[in-house]
């Protein structure tokens, strides 16, 4: 079986993003760029699956700049097989890298996909649900343990609001990585050598003949407003009678 | 155009999110003006459609019962949306693990874009929506025939549970989906007032060292009745369970009073919270990034504060 793992190329979890000052967007240039979180933890989570024996390849797939071959490069540092990049430079919408997705299913086969929750950019929580309706594969999202139910399915434990649920879901299947699904080792000084010489395929938009034209449009982005700066009190007792007379909130 | 809701229901009753996503689409009628329908599947749909066709502002409830909707299984729902799709021009779903789970199908299935956690309704075409952890907000504007999107609940206020009367339609089930079954939960039963809908929010962070300190923050909310919440941090150590947490990748919440506990204050934990209306922080590090959101800040070790403030609160 193999798996394929969507691996985003992101603004750094630890950089606060800064509006640029024409609201176009967010400043990209000059500053720390990472691997999404969520799939950090779906390469983690894909590699254990061929290291259990479920697998035999591990494909990292990313659809992006051209730098995003950093990204998959850290994927098969990490253990993954071989990578696939989907150039383009345009800001695309999770429907249309669904799309792309969906166009790589289609040659590669794959019993399993693991991409991540969120991607923590556009925090848009989408791709994973898209390419299941797409494909007609099964949805697991939100994943804090999976688990084989004999070969053709997983029990899946989601985390969810009142708190966890299992489902079972026949594969081949979409998983959605949550924050407490494993932790992600790092990759190894030697692997990250080796990962250079593993297989990395460059494909163009155009190539894969998906329609990727979107009729949802960023008219603009503008900082949220700021919290004024409160006080500092000196004790408990200061504390609470501010908050029954001041601010009457208890 | 009339606007669609997914309805969000557990025993037997409307969640507060689907209140708060009504209360969205009377904002969104009034630029398309058309009617808000909601849409309510459940194993057993009746009891909960009388309780819809009472909100405030409903048109019609449209009301199917079927096992398949038992368990909010995302290809069972979003196939009977998508069945309904054809006569609205905005199909709504709440921004809740729920509604995060089927609204990007049912936009997928239509082919058209899908638009998350959208925080303001400019017109009828173009939204707000927070990205980047909150720290920037994206105004987006479809051309799509049909908007589909989850709506944050803590930026729009409820409407009431009462004061409608919307004419009640059965509908068929659509096909389910055999690939995917529900095997069982694992819910944290409390009867605290729940977390996003809470008015008083007690959060606990890596501070507390461990989950038996928790109860100090539990006693605390016991007398303000209040929820108790979490960073990550404190949930990744175990001391509380997954739904506890608040943040960017969490719970949003936005009570009238926000207590964060040995909490630092990081950008993605200010993603969930900074909409409260009154925010308290208690951290011994007085270089904390929570002090520069807090309206009242304690610099004090929490193991002192928190029994202090617990005999505070029992004083008159
Ligand atoms: C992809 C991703 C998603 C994330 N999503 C979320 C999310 O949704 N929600 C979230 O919260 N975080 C999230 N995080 C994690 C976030 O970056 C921080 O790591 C986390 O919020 C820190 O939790 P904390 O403040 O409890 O711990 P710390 O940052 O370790 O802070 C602990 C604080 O407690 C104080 N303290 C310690 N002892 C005492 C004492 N005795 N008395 C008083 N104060 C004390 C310290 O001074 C410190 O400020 C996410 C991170 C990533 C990468
Ligand atoms: N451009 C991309 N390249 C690779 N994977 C992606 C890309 N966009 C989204 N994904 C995957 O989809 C997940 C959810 O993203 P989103 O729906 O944008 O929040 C991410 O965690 C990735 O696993």
């Amino acid at each position: 079986m193999k798996i394929i793992v969507g691996v985003k190329r992101v603004l750094d979890y630890n950089v606060k993003a800064r509006v640029k000052s024409d609201k176009s967007g967010i400043e990209l240039q000059n500053v720390k760029m990472s691997m999404n979180p969520f799939d950090e933890i779906a390469v983690e989570e894909a590699l254990r699956i061929k290291e259990a024996g479920h697998a035999e390849e591990v494909i990292a797939v990313s659809i992006g700049p051209a730098q995003s071959q950093e990204t998959i490069r850290t994927a098969l540092a990490m253990g993954a097989d071989r990578g696939i990049l989907i150039e383009t430079d345009e800001q695309l919408q999770p429907l249309a890298i669904a799309k792309l997705f969906k166009h790589v299913i289609d040659k590669e086969s794959p019993g399993l996909v693991i991409l991540g929750k969120q991607a923590i950019d556009g925090d848009n929580n989408q791709t994973g649900q898209m390419l299941s309706a797409l494909t007609g594969m099964n949805q697991a999202t939100f994943a804090s343990k999976v688990e084989f139910d004999g070969d053709a399915a997983l029990k899946v434990t989601r985390e969810v609001d009142a708190g966890l649920e299992s489902i079972r879901v026949a594969m081949p299947a979409i998983v959605t990585t949550d924050l407490r699904l494993n932790e992600p080792r790092y990759a190894k000084l030697p692997n990250i050598m080796k990962a250079k010489k593993k297989p990395l395929d460059v494909l163009a938009v155009a190539d894969t003949g998906v329609d990727t034209t979107s009729k949802l449009s960023v008219v603009e982005v503008n900082e949220p407003p700021k919290r004024e700066a409160g006080i500092v009190v000196k004790d408990v007792a200061e504390l609470v009678e501010k908050l029954r007379n001041e601010a009457k909130v208890i | 155009m009339n606007t669609l809701i997914l309805a969000e229901h557990e025993n037997g009753d409307l969640r507060a999110a689907t209140l708060s996503v009504v209360a969205c689409a009377k904002a969104l009628v009034q630029h398309s003006r058309g009617e808000v329908h909601l849409l309510v599947a459940a194993g057993d749909a009746d009891g909960i459609a009388a309780k819809a066709a009472a909100i405030d502002g409903v048109s019609k409830v449209i009301a199917v019962s079927d096992a398949a909707y038992e368990h909010e299984l995302a290809e069972n729902l979003s196939a009977l949306v998508v069945k309904h799709a054809e006569a609205y021009g905005h199909i709504l779903f709440a921004e809740t693990a729920s509604g995060k789970n089927v609204m990007p199908r049912v936009a997928a299935l239509l082919d058209v874009s899908a638009i998350s956690g959208i925080t303001e309704v400019v017109s009828a075409d173009t939204f707000v929506r927070p990205i980047y952890a909150g720290n920037a907000l994206a105004t987006v504007r479809s051309d799509d025939a049909v908007k589909v999107v989850t709506v944050r609940p803590t930026a729009f206020d409820a409407v009431g549970a009462e004061g409608g009367s919307a004419a009640i339609e059965s509908a068929d089930a659509a096909a389910a989906d055999a690939g995917v079954s529900f095997l069982g939960q694992e819910l944290s039963d409390s009867d605290r007032p729940e977390l996003t809908s809470a008015d008083i929010v007690v959060s606990g962070g890596r501070g507390m060292q461990n989950g038996e300190n928790f109860s100090m923050l539990d006693d605390i909310a016991g007398k303000l009745n209040a929820a108790v919440g979490a960073s990550r941090a404190a949930v990744d150590a175990g001391f509380v369970p997954n739904e506890y947490q608040v943040g960017q990748t969490g719970k949003v919440v936005a009570p009238n009073l926000y207590l964060a506990v040995g909490i630092s204050g990081a950008i993605q934990h200010l993603a969930g919270m900074k909409d409260s209306k009154v925010i308290v922080a208690i951290n011994k590090d007085e270089e904390a990034p929570i002090f520069q959101v807090a309206d009242y800040g304690l610099v004090a070790d929490l193991f002192d504060a928190l029994p202090e403030l617990s005999a505070a609160l029992d004083a008159a």
